[in-house]
């Protein structure tokens, strides 16, 4: 199977690896899929005080597309508000990927790992509400 | 670019060139049919197809006439598993296989429990070698067939094969072995094994694709198989359809170049195979070997790259052709059943890459093979989360994960 160059390209030049604080009460972290499964995403996302995504940072195991995605997740979620973010949707991601149908669970993964980062965020806040 | 380095000799090897030179000449000026009797071209055809076959045979330690041409291992499997399976069903009706056979095998044998034909699946050990008291525990008066490979394709372990052919002889039932990535590779005697019937491929030792042969034992017993193809009954009936000769002789001239060469070939790349183990283990952690180290054919390394998953390793690399136990490489989307009968994790499974090395595998491609896995896996565990955990100390098969 032949990978596309977008995918390629993301394979060998990753975006936004690395780590976040997950102490940090501004930093979500979701951590999605299984070992055996073979792909385990962990994204994690740092807002500023308006709630805006300042930083965003990935670690993937799993397939060249399961990295692509995640790399792809991150580069987009920065910039946005928690709701811009939630708006994210697996197709665009197989679209910009170009991503083949035995593949898509890897967008899948990516949307949920967006999503799993912003309600671990979400919980972290509501801990804090005084009363 | 990087030059292209192959390690997949599992999957196919190149035709040798000695090979290729001794069939040419049956493309072109020798091009009749073996089984025209009465002109020259299939005279020239018909000698050049037994030659061939005493080539063969004579590495198995067989007589000529026990050689039957297929298209190759596939069809060979077919014929002995489902063949003998249908023609002694009347003595009885069950079979012996064991779970990392090639579907080749495990196919057939689905395919006859459907006929009403039951099958035993015999487990293997962690190095995927089935246990002897097992195998003779399972046999009883209505088995018929025992079908146990040689050598497995993804692993390279080595089976018992005498020991298994004697508790045949014993019980008085037929065994079938696949040793289509044994032939060549690893001395064969089908009289000192009490091997009835045996599976071989042209294209896995140099020769062209799309031919093989069975053997078939004629004497003590002779065994019969009923034909998968029905036709102008060629080859004593068991595999009608007019004889591709310049397979057929390139198999024969590959199977002799083999055997000939096969003590220090064999050496030669065992040599190779431990220098890629060693000089992967001397570079990176948390590495296994999965198969048999000591019972093994020469070329097949087996390597599981703990926290980190096989496709995205093969990217790392794509200059060098290896296969992976990766779901993500397969149709099935499941990770390597072999390795998984081994008792291997799934996530070892899914991180596991064969180098199989062969006749045309230099040292320097060995060294840079060391060089360039060993950077991939270094590049994607600093990018895996399953890495950073273990790092953490977080015992992986504690966690919670979001299965999906
Ligand atoms: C163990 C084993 N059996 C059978 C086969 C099938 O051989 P062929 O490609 O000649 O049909 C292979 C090759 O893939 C093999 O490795």
């Amino acid at each position: 199977m032949a990978y596309s160059d977008k995918v390629l390209d993301h394979y060998n030049h990753p975006r936004n690896i690395g780590t976040l604080d997950k102490n940090n009460p501004r930093v979500g972290t979701g951590i999605v899929g299984a070992p055996e499964c073979g792909d385990v995403m962990k994204l994690q996302i740092q807002v500023d005080e308006n709630d805006r995504i300042v930083d965003a940072k990935f670690k993937t195991f799993g397939c060249g597309s399961a990295i692509a995605s995640s790399s792809l997740a991150t580069e987009w979620v920065k910039g946005k508000t928690l709701d811009e973010a939630l708006q994210i949707k697996n197709t665009a991601i197989v679209q910009e990927l170009a991503l083949p149908p035995v593949k898509i669970h890897c967008s899948v993964l990516a949307e949920d790992a967006i999503r799993a980062a912003i309600a671990d965020l979400k919980k972290k806040k509501a801990a804090q509400q005084p009363g | 670019m990087q030059p292209l380095i192959y390690l997949d000799y599992n999957a196919t090897t190149p035709v040798d060139p000695r090979v290729l030179e001794a069939m040419l000449p049956y493309f072109k000026e020798k091009f009749g049919n073996a089984a025209s009797r009465n002109h020259r071209f299939g005279w020239e055809a018909e000698e050049a197809v037994e030659k061939a076959r005493a080539q063969v045979a004579a590495v198995l330690g067989a007589s000529a006439k026990e050689i039957v041409w297929t298209s190759g291992a596939t069809e060979s499997n077919n014929i002995a598993v489902k063949g003998a399976a249908r023609m002694y069903r009347e003595k009885g009706r069950h079979i012996i296989t064991q779970v990392t056979e090639h579907k080749a095998v495990l196919d057939p044998c689905k395919y006859l429990e459907q006929e009403g034909f039951r099958v035993t699946y015999l487990p293997v050990n962690r190095n995927g070698r089935i246990d002897l008291e097992q195998l003779r525990a399972a046999m009883t008066d209505d088995t018929i067939l025992v079908s146990i490979m040689y050598a497995n394709n993804e692993i390279g372990t080595l089976q018992p094969i005498a020991e298994i052919g004697k508790l045949c002889k014993e019980r008085g039932v037929l065994f079938h072995t696949d040793a289509t990535q044994a032939f060549g590779k690893v001395p064969i005697d089908v009289e000192a094994m009490g091997i009835d019937l045996l599976s071989l491929s042209a294209h896995k030792i140099y020769g062209p694709k799309g031919v093989g042969a069975l053997y078939v034992r004629r004497k003590n017993p002779r065994v019969r198989c009923e034909p998968v193809l029905h036709g102008g009954g060629h080859e004593r009936g068991m595999r009608s359809g007019t004889l591709n000769t310049p397979g057929i002789v390139g198999l024969g001239a590959a199977a002799e170049i083999a055997a000939a060469e096969m003590d220090s070939e064999g050496r030669r790349i065992a040599g190779l195979r431990d220098r890629l183990w060693n000089g992967l283990t001397e570079k990176l952690d948390e590495i296994y070997r999965n198969g048999d180290p000591e019972h093994c054919v020469p070329g097949t390394l087996n390597v599981s790259f703990a926290y980190v998953e096989g496709e995205s390793l093969m990217m790392g690399f794509e200059n060098i052709a290896v296969s992976s136990g990766s779901a993500c490489t397969s149709a099935s989307l499941e990770p390597s059943y072999v390795l998984r009968a081994l008792g291997v994790g799934e996530e070892l499974a899914h991180s596991s890459i064969r180098f199989s090395l062969g006749r045309f595998t230099t040292s320097e491609e060995i060294e840079q093979t060391i060089k360039q896995v060993t950077a991939a896996v270094q590049r994607l565990r600093d990018m895996s989360p399953l890495y950073e955990m273990a790092k953490e100390g977080i015992d992986l098969k504690t966690v919670d994960w979001s299965r999906h």
